[in-house]
């Protein structure tokens, strides 16, 4: 049994071992239901092995909302410890897991995935496209992200979660101060996931710059798609210093380098400044989709085209710029000189300008507008608001003398909640409504989503707003409990009632999905909210082939024009369409990605270098596979835009 | 498969120019790893703790015989596509099989010159300037090894399928590469080696 010790958890709890159970069952069941209805060849081939953006994406969406669970029952159980003075639901050690785990699950595990499932989805659609240029790299590129995911999501049950906050700040995160495995699982799950991200990035700038439709120009492309290409761009320059910054961390902690050491001339402050200069642009890696969305979301439901389309361009493009200058403002208590603090406050707020002419294009986008209120238009109208005060927080933290009274206090965790939540997470609920019937041919029930989203609101309002008060009034942040003296009681008490509230509004959305499989009407047609861009030019759920003849534009809003102005987007004759084949490849080695980080987890050299072995020969069959791809003839088109409803020829 | 004639082969498909653009790309993410890995160096160049500074473990001979090696490889590829565009198959595969001796020539000095390190006391754990050198080397040289088998591939698949539009493609976009990791040996040269070298 030696052999094994090592896989135990070092600081187990009765809430660990239930995890386990559950996670045993889980899988069972899966495995179990997956046998008696006889699906693992419909998984495997419709699913595992699919390249079709469409299905990739709704991959994504699954994840995330997965993730979301688990990172909400983190949250869950960070507020019920804090609820009440000296509470001992959690100790400090398990309260440390807790943070962590959070922390990266909702950005990396969250967040990134449910912005890569609309990029996913949408971008094709919005620029004509009949997939993405390389529809393999990009299964690749989810079944890397989903290992990653899987590697960091063990760790709670096998040797230990990482328990550094989800910076990993070293010395901190070094053998000597986390001895438990949990923080190599963080350094190589989140390279995993990042590789693929880089790939997502490259993807996406090759397909929006060479595979948009005939007369789709740059400045004729929808807010959506100009999110995304921008946030690719700042993909591809922000996830390599990861890359460099993860390697580095993982040798120091697997093969004693000195990167980051206290002695032999290592420097933890390289670390602290690697990590943000990916950190800060990967922010705006998640919010500028977000933007993207709302983009989308309000001119459709105000029936009017956006308020501004060439600021909305220009000043998406200049906050890409400026997310790399402003990366020392993490941490300016420690130790930069004032003149160097001065400088990363002055960028630091100036951010606020590009990001106020976009607040004000969506309220002009409003204005004298017919507003109609659904559901993804009230996460809309709730973000402007909210959003705003977690900005005009943002730039109070920006001042780098007033920051030495705000940081690592609840302050901070309250102000990037505020933007966070309202910005990123309100976006992509809209956008999970918005898109439900593009994705899955039914409307999410709105009743039940407008419940959903009241509870959201109020819930957020009351978990955060009272942090403001408390980290003014000095209690740290990641402290695991405080003295009934300190005073902080009742706000925090007010804290954990908005984070039931949030719970609730959770299980209200998952509700209404079943209610909606269960009982919404199918056959929405095309176009159920009276949009505006190409998406919403082909029928709900996408053929295959996304759009049985690409469509020509010559505006900023072709289907719109094509609705009221009599303009004709589909011209010519149906011809055979050319598509990619299916492949387990991408899955296989992600799949051995998985065991080669597992194994590096526990420093298992021999089984590494045979799942590395393993990897090359994937990539090695992936050069030498001859793939010309597969037509699907006129007759299959005809014959599926018939069944579809044949909205055009 | 549309192919348009006016092109060279390894533009003349749709697919091919998107691989194409698609690998600048990567490269572009390149530039930016080995930035930030020399970014890095530079800041942790002179935390030399207890272990010895550059100045003290260099030496030019080795040095010198890899950038020769590495930057005739360059040259030899460029003949190698060239003669690919001229549709000569012997000639473009005898110029790739030189690339990659001259690459392996290359890994075989470097490696010696990670021996000799070695045996001087400057080891990956001695201090954070060596953990460094050695992770900036070996990002560059595994780039080199990972090179060479992709390359051996892709001369395989010339030998086996001739030079058609998919060979092309794949054999320009690897001489990209092999060209791209000749800069980075460039920069290394110029600001790992000499800076180092003559560094008081």
């Amino acid at each position: 049994m030696g052999y094994f010790a090592k896989f135990a958890v070092p600081h187990p709890s009765p809430a660990i071992y239930a995890s386990m159970i559950a996670i045993v069952v889980t899988v069972f069941l899966i495995i179990f239901g997956l046998t008696y209805f006889k699906k693992w060849i419909y998984l495997w081939s419709e699913w595992i092995t699919t390249v079709d953006h469409k299905k990739i994406g709704t991959m994504y969406l699954i994840a995330a909302l997965l993730m979301l669970f688990r990172g909400g029952v983190d949250a869950l159980m960070m507020r019920a410890q804090t609820a009440v003075p000296d509470n001992k639901l959690l100790d400090s050690q398990h309260y440390n897991e807790v943070f962590s785990a959070h922390g990266v699950i909702m950005i990396i595990f969250m967040a990134m995935p449910y912005i890569m499932a609309f990029m996913n989805i949408v971008v094709p659609l919005q620029i004509g496209a009949r997939d993405v240029a390389f529809p393999r790299l990009n299964a690749v590129s989810f079944w890397l992200f989903f290992m990653g995911a899987m590697l960091f999501n063990i760790s709670f049950v096998i040797g230990g979660s990482p328990d550094a906050g989800w910076t990993s700040y070293f010395p901190l995160a070094d053998n000597e101060f986390s001895p438990s495995v949990g923080t190599n699982y963080y350094m190589i799950a989140i390279q995993i996931a990042g590789i693929g991200t880089l790939m997502t990035g490259i993807n996406f700038i090759t397909t929006i710059l060479r595979m948009r439709a005939p007369g789709m120009t740059l400045m004729r492309m929808p807010m959506f798609t100009w999110s995304a290409f921008v946030t690719s761009i700042i993909i591809i320059f922000a996830f390599p210093v990861l890359t460099i910054a993860l390697l580095m961390g993982t040798m120091d902690r697997l093969f004693e380098t000195k990167f980051f050491a206290m002695t032999d001339g290592g420097m933890d402050m390289l670390w602290a400044n690697l990590f943000w200069v990916w950190g800060h642009p990967e922010v705006y890696i998640l919010i500028l989709p977000a933007f993207g969305i709302f983009s989308e979301i309000i001119p459709t439901f105000s029936r009017r085209n956006i308020y501004g389309y060439k600021s909305m361009v220009i000043s998406m493009v200049v906050i890409s710029l400026y997310s790399f200058f402003v990366w020392t403002h993490h941490f300016f208590t420690m130790g930069q000189t004032a003149y160097v603090n001065s400088i990363f406050s002055i960028t630091t707020m100036v951010i606020a300008v590009p990001t106020g002419i976009k607040i004000f294009n969506w309220l002009l986008t409003m204005w004298k507008g017919r507003i109609r209120f659904t559901v993804p238009m009230l996460y809309s109208i709730a973000f402007i608001p909210l959003f705003t005060i977690g900005g005009v927080t943002g730039v109070m933290l920006a001042m780098s003398a007033a920051d030495y009274q705000y940081h690592n206090t609840m302050f901070l965790v309250a102000h990037f909640h505020n933007v966070i939540i309202p910005g990123v997470a309100f976006a992509v609920l809209a956008g999970s409504t918005y898109y439900w019937p593009k994705i899955f041919g039914f409307m999410l029930n709105e009743r039940i989503g407008k419940w959903a989203f009241w509870f959201l609101t109020i819930g957020f309002s009351l978990a955060f707003f009272p942090m403001y008060i408390t980290g003014l009034d000095g209690q740290a942040r990641r402290m695991y409990t405080y003295s009934e003296a300190s005073g902080y009681g009742l706000l925090n008490f007010v804290s954990f009632i908005g984070a039931a509230f949030m719970a609730i509004s959770f299980v209200l959305i998952v509700y209404t999905i079943y209610y909606s499989i269960r009982h919404s009407p199918r056959h929405v047609g095309g176009d159920p909210w009276d949009a505006r861009s190409l998406e919403w030019a082909t029928h709900n759920p996408v053929p295959e082939y996304n759009f049985a003849i690409i469509p020509q534009v010559d505006s900023r809003e072709p289907f719109w024009d094509a609705k009221y102005k009599r303009y004709e987007l589909f011209k010519g004759d149906y011809k055979k369409i050319h598509m990619p084949n299916n492949s387990g490849v991408p899955f296989i080695m992600s799949a051995l990605f998985f065991v080669f980080g597992f194994a590096l987890v526990f420093s298992m050299w021999i089984l590494a270098v045979i799942s590395l072995i393993g990897i090359f020969i994937c990539m090695a069959h992936r050069s030498f596979e001859i793939d010309h791809g597969h037509y699907i003839s006129v007759e299959e088109i005809k014959e599926t835009e018939v069944k579809m409803g044949g909205n055009h020829k | 498969m549309k192919v348009d004639h006016s092109q060279p082969l390894e533009y003349s498909t749709e697919q091919n120019r998107l691989n194409i653009l698609g690998f600048w790309v990567f490269l572009g993410a390149e530039i930016m790893l080995f930035g930030t890995l020399f970014t890095s160096y530079f800041t942790l160049v002179d935390r030399t703790g207890d272990g010895p500074t550059g100045a003290e473990i260099f030496e030019i001979f080795p040095v010198l015989m890899e950038t020769f090696l590495l930057l005739t490889s360059s040259f030899v590829i460029g003949l190698g596509i060239h003669a690919m565009r001229l549709g000569k198959k012997k000639a473009m595969l005898t110029f790739f099989v030189i690339t990659l001796l001259l690459g392996l020539g290359f890994l075989g000095f470097e490696i010696d010159e990670f021996m000799v390190y070695y045996h001087e006391g400057a080891t990956l754990q001695t201090s954070a300037f060596t953990s460094m050198l050695f992770t900036t080397l070996g990002t560059h040289g595994a780039h080199v090894t990972l090179g060479f088998f992709w390359g051996l591939f892709i001369i395989i698949q010339v030998a086996k399928r001739g030079i058609t539009p998919a060979t092309a493609n794949k054999s320009f976009i690897f001489s990209l590469y092999w060209h791209f990791l000749d800069v980075v040996w460039i920069f290394i040269f110029t600001f790992i080696y000499l800076e180092g070298m003559t560094r008081v």
